[in-house]
């Protein structure tokens, strides 16, 4: 054999390496992760007997996201009653408007835009945050201390993310039906009466609103899951808080998006 | 579960300890002895696993081989329970004094006591004011942890260290980067309070003078190895050439002072 093919061999099994490492060690990444959300949900009974470490959360995790869950909804209701109106009126269907702009936001905008402004919003906030309380040893400090921080620190976080995103898809719904009928009824002139009654007529409460909401139950739970492990197992420097944070955003995302074609074809579709 | 210790006045008694991280070893097979009521001090080379044996000792870490027994309870035998039970006798002062910074100075001392018993807040008050007093920072109550300087903030931790009343200390780099002020303060505070209160206290250093100042007995370590003991006196004329580098502070000695590598020459 020559050296040119053994330094080929020591090149395809160098890869083939690299490639088995790096599948190990996502394997057991997630294994790490599924074991933290176990250890997590085991908290939930005793820091529910503790509703004021939840409501510190919420505030910081759901009130702080209002803003801009309210700022964008609005403009996405109104880019829909825009974009709707143009599409509906070459067909004479304006009267329509509403259905369709309610349909959409309930549906798939509300869940899906709100759970990313969530994960780019709370979810960094939450990697950094836990990322930095272990570089500085303060989870190792509550430790040695004897107070669990899944129990103190993570659980009420976890909690308040999983009962925060509804309402804000809420919110981001309830403000882009606003945004789209300013634009639609105000500004365009479509009948005010027949946007707000076929919207009613044709939006069901089980097929439309609460699919909506279980949407965003499940991305509230997926994001808030990443997010905590992330920062959980963040390596303690300020590179490794700073990367967790990136990953964060990025994991959050693509788990939405995936999870939004899964749930949409489960609950809508013929799949 | 509880090791019959009436014939061994060690509070912590450590056994043929073993730990690596992935392939670097950090104990080969040492063992060493914390003496009730002394202060013991761990010293070596940075990297040479000091702060790694107090998160032994702390139960945060798991040895591969070995035992560590803690006030008769073999650490690494405990249920999570029974480890936190334990560690409520414990104090930790981290390097870093790992304050919790969304609380005041106040609420940090009162956190291991607000979780740990159902005492009114009257009580709470008293404690707290009584030993933020003993570390000098009664009037610093209201500050937060930005707030406060790096020798302010470890005696905050010191005054939450000794909260429960714990039974022994354990310092990791108490000295490091403070100023001489502070670094008086720090050493007559630990003197005191191992004295006074009775604790046993560990403190894990490369701070040679400081250290041997105040502690009953010193272990030295490298390479995973306690490679001298003895009390600072007995260190001070050892006739090891590692204890007369690492105690003196000279720069080359068995511990090189190049790291390992190729001829210079060729190198060039």
């Amino acid at each position: 054999m020559t050296y040119s093919h053994l330094g080929q061999n020591l090149k395809m099994i160098t890869f083939l390496s690299a490639i088995g490492q790096s599948v190990i060690a996502n394997l057991t990444k997630t294994g790490r992760g599924t074991l933290f959300l176990k250890q997590t949900l085991s908290c939930t009974f005793s820091v529910l007997c503790h509703p004021r470490l939840i409501i510190k959360q919420l505030f910081s995790v759901g009130v702080l996201t209002i803003l801009i869950i309210t700022i964008s909804g609005l403009f996405v209701g109104m880019v829909l009653g825009l974009q709707g109106y143009y599409i509906l009126s070459d067909f004479g269907a304006e009267e329509t408007l509403g259905v369709m702009i309610a349909a959409s936001l309930v549906r798939e905008l509300g869940p899906v835009v709100s759970a990313l402004l969530f994960a780019g919003r709370a979810g960094s906030s939450l990697t950094a945050e836990i990322g930095l309380m272990k570089a500085t040893e303060q989870l190792s400090g509550m430790e040695m201390m004897a107070v669990d921080p899944i129990q103190r620190i993570i659980c009420p976080r976890f909690l308040a993310g999983c009962l925060s995103m509804p309402l804000l898809a809420a919110i981001f719904s309830m403000v882009g039906i606003l945004g789209g009928q300013l634009v639609g009824v105000t500004l365009l002139g479509v009948d005010e009466g027949a946007f707000w009654s076929q919207m009613q007529s044709s939006i069901d409460f089980y097929d439309d609103i609460l699919n909506g909401v279980i949407k965003s139950l499940v991305f509230g739970f997926v994001v808030t899951w990443i997010s905590l492990f992330e920062g959980y197992d963040a390596i303690p420097t300020s590179e490794g808080v700073s990367r967790a944070t990136t990953r964060t955003v990025v994991y959050s995302s693509f788990a939405i998006l995936g999870m939004d074609f899964i749930l949409t074809a489960l609950m809508f579709g013929d799949i | 579960m509880k090791e019959n210790n009436t014939q061994n006045p060690s509070l912590v008694t450590i056994r043929n300890l073993s730990f690596s991280r992935g392939q670097r070893v950090i104990f080969d097979n040492a063992s060493l002895d914390i003496q009730h009521g002394k202060i013991t001090a761990i010293m070596g080379p940075s990297g040479s696993g000091k702060t790694t044996l107090l998160k032994l000792i702390g139960g945060q870490l798991s040895p591969s081989h070995g035992t560590i027994v803690v006030d008769g309870l073999n650490i690494n035998q405990l249920s999570r329970s029974e480890l936190y039970t334990l560690r409520k006798k414990m104090g930790m002062l981290f390097q870093s004094g790992a304050l919790l910074t969304d609380l005041n100075v106040f609420d940090n001392v009162a956190y291991p006591i607000r979780e740990h018993t159902a005492l009114p807040e009257t009580i709470i008050r008293t404690l707290v004011l009584m030993k933020l007093q003993a570390v000098g920072l009664r009037g610093a109550r209201h500050l937060s942890p930005n707030e406060l300087s790096g020798g302010m903030a470890r005696r905050v931790a010191l005054a939450r260290a000794i909260a429960l009343d714990p039974m022994m200390v354990m310092y990791d780099e108490p000295f490091t980067g403070q100023d001489p002020i502070s670094m008086g303060v720090l050493i007559k505070l630990i003197k005191t309070l191992n004295d006074s209160v009775g604790l046993t206290s560990i403190i894990v250093s490369h701070d040679v003078q400081e250290t041997a100042a105040i502690a009953d007995y010193i272990y030295i370590m490298s390479s995973g190895k306690i490679i001298g003991q003895g009390t600072p006196q007995e260190l001070k004329h050892s006739k090891s050439e590692w204890v007369q580098q690492f105690m003196n502070g000279q720069p080359d000695g068995p511990v090189k002072f190049h790291y390992s590598s190729d001829n210079y020459f060729d190198d060039l």
